[in-house]
């Protein structure tokens, strides 16, 4: 019996792409308004795991619920409820900012769309820039972008992938702080993906770390460390990766 | 540095042959125009030199059949076009974890499929009135029923196409482009039906396009509306776009089992 108590709840899940395993057994349990990690190198099925829980990718086995409903029969129920960043995937270029967010904002039938879309510009500091076609925008704005999209419909859930590659340090450091302004705000949930040690050390509640579509141990920041008896979340992270590298050999 | 090196441009022609080779519909699309033209104007060729009085006995027969033409392959390219757009863009992940259903996208490109056959084939249907003293709006009634079919018929090719792309990425997308004239030859757009082969006639039957425009030289010809091309254009139209329909939804919930939606490029 899935435990409504967790916004997102895996039990089992599997992905196999023909005879690769992406994803093999994994059980995930997110409490409401706390936000999650999934730490792990490329490769890992950080982001395939990201994909199944969006209903992006459908699993081989396993379940997984979302919200209170069952993601592999009535995703479309939540839908709605949750959302997502990610710099692989774009928004149409030829369109400017603003088109996108009415576009979006319109698909998840956000109420006060206009209202909510000047709040976002404020918010994520894209005002100048709202009729401006996306493709012209350098990589730090198309990332407030795409983070303006992901909050458009204020998601209970939200899902991040590498929500901050490819920016400056600066740029970063005000993403993740707009984001934790966001969970304190809201109540949100937040699952992220990241290879980034100090942002999901700053970040997580609670860190998941994979490897090979596993997930070979989890605990808050501070428990993994404690526990592997490193200094800090990334000499945990490499311990985890060389022993894929001597596991490879 | 040399100015000017025959390996690096070697390497470039070795880049776009591996290109090439990695998708078939890309290769397939070098052979295709060639063929499809010498078959379509032959046919026409060898029809016009027997019945030199054809364009005659119905002046615009001929400007009526390109513009009714247009009207599928703009129907068809109007979905192909709106797909695409979403691959180019890489948008399909972003549409599909919002609440948007398969089959409401389709529908969507469907109507965006009209608004692009009126701004394609309505100015080109008026500007042929000053040119050459015809109007396509003097077929009637009729033209409200053959438009109808070709579009529809454009929808049921635009699905089945958005079916390949959703199984071949963009690697499919020339098919976009040529698929409709492909089925231009059987057609007998510029002339009857009886001038084919008796085995492309079989095929001929087969296709909703053959019928509308057996349908429009009845009209220009002999004043008469077909009922029976009418009715059989419409019961292969309900049929090809159940089978677009069926194979456009599979395809999706096959790109999803593949994880294709967040990967589609060249």
């Amino acid at each position: 019996m899935a435990d409504d108590a967790f916004v997102v709840e895996t039990k089992g899940l599997v992905k196999r792409f023909g005879a690769t395993e992406a994803v093999g057994g994994i059980d995930i349990a997110v409490p409401g308004g706390t936000t999650a990690a999934l730490l792990g190198g490329n490769g890992a099925g950080k982001t395939t795991t990201l994909a199944m829980l969006l209903g992006l990718i459908e699993p081989t086995s396993g379940s997984i619920r979302v919200l209170g409903a069952d993601m592999l029969r009535d995703r479309h129920r939540v839908l709605a409820r949750m959302n997502f960043s990610s710099p692989y995937m774009d928004l149409p270029h030829r369109l400017t900012v603003r088109q996108n967010l009415v576009v979006y904002g319109r698909l998840y039938a956000t109420l006060a769309l206009k209202e909510r879309i000047a709040r976002l510009a404020r918010d994520l500091q894209i005002d100048g820039f709202l009729d401006r076609q996306t493709g012209t925008l350098s990589s730090g704005q198309r990332t407030r972008v795409a983070l303006a999209k992901a909050l458009v419909n204020e998601p209970e859930l939200l899902l991040l992938d590498e929500p901050t590659a490819s920016l400056d340090p600066d740029t970063a450091d005000w993403v993740r702080t707009y984001l934790e302004a966001y969970r304190a705000r809201t109540g949100a949930t937040l699952l992220l993906a990241s290879h980034n040690m100090a942002e999901v050390e700053r970040l997580a509640d609670q860190v998941m770390m994979m490897r090979r579509g596993r997930i070979v141990d989890r605990g808050t920041p501070q428990e993994l460390i404690a526990r592997h008896g490193r200094a800090s979340l990334e000499e945990v992270f490499l311990d985890i990766a060389r022993e894929k590298d001597l596991a490879a050999q | 540095m040399t100015l000017f090196s025959a390996s690096r441009i070697a390497t470039m022609l070795l880049r776009y042959l591996y290109l090439l080779r990695s998708s078939w519909p890309r290769a397939l699309e070098l052979v295709y125009w060639p063929t499809i033209q010498m078959i379509l104007w032959g046919y026409t060729s060898q029809f016009l030199m027997t019945n030199s009085s054809y364009v005659a006995r119905a002046s615009g027969v001929l400007l009526g059949a390109v513009l009714l033409w247009d009207v599928m392959f703009r129907g068809q390219l109007g979905i192909s076009v709106s797909f695409l757009e979403e691959l180019w863009s890489r948008n399909l992940g972003q549409l599909f974890i919002s609440p948007l259903r398969p089959y409401e996208w389709a529908l969507a490109m469907m109507a965006m499929s009209l608004v692009r056959v009126a701004i394609g084939v309505v100015p080109a249907a008026l500007l042929a009135i000053p040119m050459y003293h015809y109007s396509i709006f003097t077929l009637g009634l009729p033209l409200v029923a053959f438009f109808a079919l070709l579009v529809a018929m454009g929808w049921a090719l635009g699905l089945a196409i958005g079916a390949l792309l959703l199984r071949h990425g963009l690697g499919a997308e020339s098919l976009a482009w040529l698929a409709a004239f492909l089925l231009a030859p059987a057609s007998a757009v510029y002339y009857p039906v009886s001038v084919l082969p008796h085995w492309v006639q079989i095929w001929a039957a087969l296709l909703p396009s053959a019928h509308v425009f057996e349908g429009m030289r009845g009209v220009m010809f002999e004043h008469r509306f077909a009922l029976d091309h009418f009715l059989a254009a419409t019961a292969l139209d309900v049929v090809y776009l159940a089978i677009g329909g069926w194979l456009f939804l599979d395809s999706f919930e096959a790109a999803r089992r593949r994880g294709s939606l967040l990967q589609q490029g060249e």
